[in-house]
């Protein structure tokens, strides 16, 4: 392929410092990646910043009041609610970004093969609209009747519902960048539809997937926490939010704290992760960042 | 307009047979046999055999999955195991109508305040009004509804007893007295989905605000009001239109918790009871009509489009 001059190099340096300095000025973007980063922080040192032992219980200590032993107080058997929460923030993250991760890979797949190959299009994308034509809610909750409730049929049941959105996303993105010139003077350059298809038009659709990735996050995380509220989620005894909020509605009268803190933690969580997703759609999104400039 | 119409409705039928597809293979190709998974974990091999063979589960996946959408097509959804054996379509229709009153009347609440706030919020934009509501509609995207579900009975119901915490009065109890059960898994229901449609009917207002004919009316002496309201909101709805009909499949997924929280016996309730005595026939059921009603609705989205616009034309 062509060689890259210093000064293109250069001018891609400078582009991508553009990105960074955007990023850092949109306050937005930077208050939901700020908070993300804190959860992701506790999630990785849960066994530091926990106070107890999530699964530790103690009888004598049923339905204590928050208190300055346990913040956020006890549950039914005495455990101590904020650890349990901190805990959980390592199933419930973990859940989201398996679903990211999954979704990515499978929806970029399937929408760079419907995106570049007409008649591979026409096939796929009816079936993806068939799956789409479902409450996701109902579609999950349906795949773990018939799987079985655990933690990875969870992550495997929010890959199915979310993964045609991240296929649509890529394949109407792939449509524009088909068209190109720089796909046609890769092909004249000798680049087979491989090189180009994994490769050239990849590279220049990484933005949209970013930003719905980001979606992608928000909704596992809350989807997650529906199907354990429920009880076809996680099974119960591992403490992800939506079971400790599941915990709690037995105790909403006379122990509101049970319910109120795992769903505040939810709420500022998707909260952060929608911020970041607008704050990012906003830099990444050449259409808009003009009007704002 | 109705060779559109119809055509529309022609063109239903693939996405209603792909969507059934998917069900038939996720009920049915999935690891472990339905029977046995019907049965439970105590069930003797010689059950599992007798009801497989009733089922029709011993003949090749081809010949069920025909006989199975031939009965469909026939509106004969197959028997439920837990209710005595009642039709599935009849256990659907008793459920239906419960899930069918929270659903309108939350996507009511959702599409009067989601206009509401996001016409104040255009309206006084970058001001006091519209900084609050959209951190008020930002934090109402990232709740869990049953979250705000249980919160709500909390206060209204517990704290503050002025409603009903939960279960559900059909109509002919009264209409104040359905309704009342109504407002708060309503309210719950609604609460995101109103956020979305303020959001999105503000974006559209601020666009629709900067044409030419806006600056004509306002230089023609209307007042303000009859600017924002006649001129502008009618243009910046038909995006929002979209984002209704999305309310709409939203709020019926939604439904499926919002009755759990709140005892109401819809199909929401029903799907989860059926997944917990391994109901199949009538979790397809359920399936098969909330997919079938979200079709619907999109037609109907669709077809709102050109009263809305009339340079759509079909």
């Amino acid at each position: 392929m062509l060689r890259v001059t210093n000064q293109e190099s250069k001018a891609r340096g400078s582009r991508r410092f553009a990105t960074v300095r955007l990023f850092t000025r949109n306050k937005t973007a930077l208050f939901g990646a700020a908070v993300l980063l804190f959860f992701i922080v506790v999630a990785l040192g849960a066994p530091l910043i926990a106070t107890h032992r999530p699964a530790d219980m103690d009888p004598s200590l049923r339905l204590n009041k928050p208190n300055a032993v346990y913040f956020f107080g006890t549950d039914r058997f005495g455990r101590d609610l904020y650890s349990r929460v901190v805990y959980g923030s390592r199933i419930s993250l973990g859940v989201g970004l398996s679903v990211v991760a999954s979704t990515t890979i499978l929806g970029a797949l399937l929408g760079l093969l419907a995106g570049y190959f007409r008649s591979v299009d026409e096939i796929l994308m009816r079936i993806l609209d068939g799956l789409m034509a479902f409450p996701g809610i109902i579609l999950m909750i349906t795949i773990m009747a018939v799987l079985g409730s655990n933690l990875f049929n969870v992550i495997l049941a929010l890959t199915v519902v979310y993964t045609p959105r991240m296929a649509r996303v890529v394949r109407s993105a792939v449509m524009v960048q088909r068209e190109m010139t720089y796909v046609e003077a890769a092909r004249a350059a000798g680049a087979g539809d491989l090189r180009i298809l994994l490769w050239h038009i990849p590279r220049n659709c990484v933005a949209p997937v970013i930003i719905q990735a980001t979606m992608i996050f928000a909704y596992s995380v809350l989807s997650e926490s529906s199907l354990s509220f429920l009880g076809v989620g996680v099974p119960p005894e591992i403490p992800s939010w939506g079971n400790l909020l599941s915990d709690g509605k037995v105790f909403l009268r006379r122990a509101p704290w049970i319910t109120i803190f795992p769903g505040l933690t939810i709420a500022a969580c998707v909260l952060a992760l929608n911020t970041l997703g607008d704050g990012l759609r906003d830099i990444l999104d050449p259409r808009i960042r003009k009007k704002k400039i | 307009m109705g060779i559109y119409l119809l055509r529309r409705f022609v063109a239903l039928i693939p996405v209603l047979i792909i969507v059934g597809t998917i069900i038939f293979f996720i009920m049915h190709l999935m690891p472990g046999n339905p029977a046995s998974l019907m049965l439970g974990p105590e069930a003797t091999d010689e059950q599992i055999t007798a009801l497989s063979e009733k089922m029709g589960l011993d003949r090749p996946v081809l010949i069920q999955f025909f006989e199975w959408f031939k009965n469909i097509l026939r509106g004969d959804f197959g028997n439920s195991l837990f209710f005595q054996g009642m039709p599935v379509t009849r256990v659907v229709y008793e459920h239906f109508q419960a899930t069918l009153f929270l659903t309108l009347t939350g996507l009511s609440f959702a599409v009067i305040f989601g206009i509401v706030f996001g016409v104040l919020s255009a309206a006084f934009h970058d001001r006091l009004p519209d900084r609050i509501l959209m951190v008020i509609t930002s934090i109402g995207v990232a709740i869990p509804n049953f979250w705000l579900g249980l919160m709500l009975a909390l206060v209204f119901a517990i704290l503050f007893p002025i409603l009903p915490p939960a279960g559900y009065k059909p109509l002919s109890a009264g209409i104040w007295t359905s309704f009342r059960y109504l407002i708060l898994p309503a309210v719950a229901l609604a609460f995101g989905q109103a956020s979305l449609i303020a959001r999105m009917t503000r974006a559209n207002m601020l666009e629709s605000l900067q044409n030419d004919y806006i600056r004509t009316a306002r230089a023609k002496g209307l007042p303000e009001g009859i600017v924002v309201f006649k001129h502008a909101l009618k243009n910046a709805l038909i995006p929002t239109i979209t984002v209704i009909g999305l309310s709409f499949a939203n709020l019926m997924g939604g439904a499926v918790v919002t009755e759990q929280i709140f005892n109401i016996p819809g199909i929401g309730r029903l799907l989860i009871k059926s997944v917990f005595t391994r109901d199949y026939p009538v979790i397809e059921g359920i399936v098969l009509y909330i997919a079938g009603a979200w079709v619907l609705v999109n037609l109907l989205v669709d077809v709102a489009y050109s009263f809305f616009d009339p340079r759509i034309k079909y």
